[in-house]
């Protein structure tokens, strides 16, 4: 608490949370698709390359892939089974990519029989790096980089305090929550694993004051230690983005283009350090994550636990969603994209699944300069004027003279546009002209 | 009186002191610059494209006037155009085979499949970035028309399937509709390259057939007919050796199944092989995911329980 009630974010924008469909609702799982595609990238950074051979019978919890040099990470079986090919499927972003397809043993108990114990406490900041690889683990929040990188600070930083992101800004997905809810334990042993690499004495664990079960559940499993605090910030959209969280949290204002790191911080996921606190201990590898599978058109939503690799079209048939023409989005409704196939297996970045009745084309009117855009945008960008001079092509400009590069995309600006203008859709492409005009150089 | 003359006096000093100044400066700091540059670059279309790889036509005048560009290598300019350039430097016109763009892709809504409705901002470069644009070939045109609206010549016009046509008399080879496109289709090829792979799916045959009739699908009959090494089949696409254009006749194009490796006729539709199934579809596939054998082993409902 602070002289002005609770801490908060002064720009972005409150949307409708839709969150009480699944917020109580257990994690529990689903059953084990006929058929696993394990995408060989996963994350960010370079893929993983198979150790295993067509044919070839696996255990759940099995390496299968192994880490191509320190920007990746390895993969482990997600069920026991054979491994039926190496072949390449369809991803979110719309590209074929390397998969193993694995088809699991109908009769077989799927214990993982893999990993022994060890006691993080014996081991040296650069042992835990390693193991934090090994284990796959990366940010499960939806950007999916590999977690044991950011327990590396570039050379000539300092880290002085973790940040724990709790807050999950995004309407609708309630992952995060329930794993706060239900793993306070797991996300502390993880926080003090990334604290004991990093060498860092201080952690602060930022949750969204709409969670207070989750507030309670953690500050009873810390039992007043004070080495991490619980903080509790009001809930905002797009709170949860790492730049807003540490500039409300403490303060601290990470630079144009720049990391935490700069401001001397780390920031994590809850369920990323969950995970850690899970599979660390037993040198287990992460197999599968919690997705919120929801919206109007699902008959059965829920926080359910998943296989990596589980095709969609078999978590939207166990939800109940018959809808053929729905919308779906993996994640958020503000963020995430959407998908034009079932057969997108979800990977480890995929925090939740919404489907949404089939959107109608809006039409869209020229800007009015009415500055809606500009008072949300948490960056102070001036969203307007980067659309007018995406219409025209002006992509240079935009990113050397109106900083196009420090938009993270949050959609404030497309939610509240009166003129229903596509901005963030105009930044994508903007983004993305930039860096092909740059490679060509 | 007086003063007007005093005033009239200093005025008229620094006037002609001031006119001395420049005098001597434009003498001392003068650039001796060809008068050709500005009577070539006047003789140039001046649509500053690009084609000839020069920043725009000031600087092809430049390098032509000096010898180092032969001003053939104008392809926006008419034949008779550079013959004046040429005649007016006492060059040689110097030759330069036209090139033209040409699109890999032959697959419209009418033959090939979209998995889902795109909705959002009608450009292809939006909707590439939206799970690639929901088509099921994941390489196929968007028909968006992006390429239409960068080309500066007019060359490109979407036909009534939303593929963009190439006119190859008017194109100029200058590479817009190539740097545009999200898919890479286009790419810049000489007149003379005939045989032609509209396509650029990579996927095996089985997977994309069902995405699109006039898909390659790597059967390899054209690879089989052409004299060797003129047709490879390389990640299940048909690849011509353009190095060994010489010998490229309408021959291996006849087996072809769907159609995917045309001859390119002068001022006409692509030809077509004998063998190609037709097309006689005129109306969209309905927006729905092919029936593939991985979707059904998917779909059935028996699940292992853990």
């Amino acid at each position: 608490m602070n002289l002005f009630g609770t801490k908060r974010l002064w720009r972005g924008v409150h949307v409708p949370e839709n969150k009480e469909q699944t917020a109580h609702l257990p994690i529990r799982r689903l059953p084990f698709p006929p058929l696993l595609v394990v995408p060989l990238l996963q994350h960010a950074g370079k893929p993983a390359k198979a150790i295993v051979r067509e044919g070839q019978e696996v255990v759940r919890g099995e390496p299968i892939a192994e880490a191509d040099g320190f920007m990746s990470v390895p993969m482990h079986a997600p069920a026991t089974g054979r491994v039926e090919r190496i072949a390449p499927a369809p991803s979110a972003r719309g590209e074929l990519t390397m998969a193993i397809y694995i088809k699991p043993y109908p009769s077989a108990s799927q214990e993982v029989l893999y990993g022994s114990d060890q006691d993080i406490t014996q081991m040296s900041p650069a042992e835990v790096i390693a193991a934090v690889q090994a284990t796959g683990v990366v940010g499960l929040g939806g950007a999916a980089f590999p977690t044991h990188v950011k327990l590396k600070p570039p050379q000539g930083r300092h880290i002085d305090t973790v940040v724990v992101n709790g807050c999950e800004c995004e309407p609708y997905l309630t992952t995060d929550h329930r794993v706060m809810v239900e793993y306070p334990k797991q996300v502390l042993h993880g926080t003090r694993v990334v604290m004991r690499a990093l060498g860092v004495e201080r952690a602060v664990i930022g949750v969204e004051d709409n969670k207070p079960d989750a507030i309670a559940a953690l500050r009873k499993a810390n039992a007043d230690r004070p080495d991490i605090t619980i903080e509790a910030v009001a809930a905002k959209y797009p709170q949860g983005a790492e730049k807003m969280l540490v500039k409300v949290l403490l303060g601290r204002e990470i630079p144009t283009g720049g990391l935490p790191a700069d401001v001397g911080l780390a920031v994590f996921n809850v369920a990323t350090l969950a995970q850690i606190g899970e599979l660390l201990p037993h040198r287990h590898g992460l197999i599968e994550r919690v997705v919120t599978v929801t919206g109007p058109a699902v008959s059965k939503p829920g926080n359910y636990l998943i296989p990596l690799g589980t095709p969609l079209r078999w978590v939207l048939e166990q939800a109940g969603c018959t809808d053929q023409a729905a919308s779906i989005i993996l994640g958020g409704p503000m963020m995430g994209p959407a998908v034009g196939s079932f057969d997108i297996p979800l990977t480890k970045g995929v925090t939740g699944v919404l489907v949404m009745p089939a959107k109608k084309a809006e039409t869209i009117y020229p800007c009015i300069h009415c500055a809606a855009c500009v008072d949300v945008c948490p960056l102070h960008l001036d969203p307007s004027h980067l659309g007018l001079l995406a219409r025209k092509d002006r992509y240079e400009e935009m990113e050397e003279i109106y900083h196009l590069n420090d938009c993270f995309e949050c959609a404030c600006c497309s939610y509240v546009c009166p003129a229903h203008i596509p901005l963030v859709q105009y930044f994508r492409v903007a983004k993305q002209m930039n860096r092909e005009r740059k490679a060509r150089a | 009186m007086n003063e007007f003359l005093v005033a009239g006096g200093v005025m008229g000093g620094i006037g002609v002191a001031l006119a001395a100044m420049l005098a001597y400066a434009d003498r001392k700091l003068y650039v001796y610059e060809d008068p050709r540059i500005d009577e070539v670059e006047g003789m140039l279309p001046k649509a500053n494209c690009g084609a000839c790889g020069c920043a725009g036509c000031r600087a092809f005048a430049e390098k032509a006037v000096k010898g180092e560009i032969a001003p053939g290598k104008c392809t926006v300019s008419t034949p008779d155009g550079v013959q004046a350039i040429a005649a007016l430097l006492q060059i040689d016109a110097g030759t330069e085979e036209r090139r033209v763009a040409r699109l890999a892709c032959a697959g419209g809504p009418h033959v090939a499949r979209h998995r889902a409705q795109y909705v959002g901002l009608q450009t292809c470069r939006a909707a590439a970035l939206v799970n690639g644009g929901g088509k099921g070939c994941s390489w196929g045109c968007l028909g968006l028309g992006d390429c239409e609206r960068v080309c500066d010549f007019k060359a490109i016009t979407m036909d009534r399937h939303s593929l963009p046509v190439v006119m190859p008399s008017m194109c100029t080879a200058c590479g817009d509709c190539v740097d545009i496109c999200p898919k890479q289709l286009f790419s810049l090829h000489l007149v003379s390259h005939r045989l032609w792979v509209a396509c650029k799916n990579l996927a095996d045959g089985q997977q994309s057939e069902l995405d699109c009739e006039v898909a390659c699908t790597a059967c390899g009959r054209c690879a089989a007919d052409a004299p060797a090494g003129l047709i490879q089949i390389v990640n299940n696409l048909a690849v011509v050796d353009y190095a060994r254009n010489a010998l490229a006749t309408p021959t291996p194009i006849q087996r072809c199944p769907t159609g995917a490796i045309v001859w390119m006729e002068k001022d006409k539709p692509p030809m077509r092989g004998l063998d190609a199934k037709r097309i006689t579809r005129q109306s969209p596939l309905p927006v729905a995911e092919a029936d593939l054998p991985l979707q059904r082993a998917n779909s059935s409902t028996q699940g292992v329980h853990s």
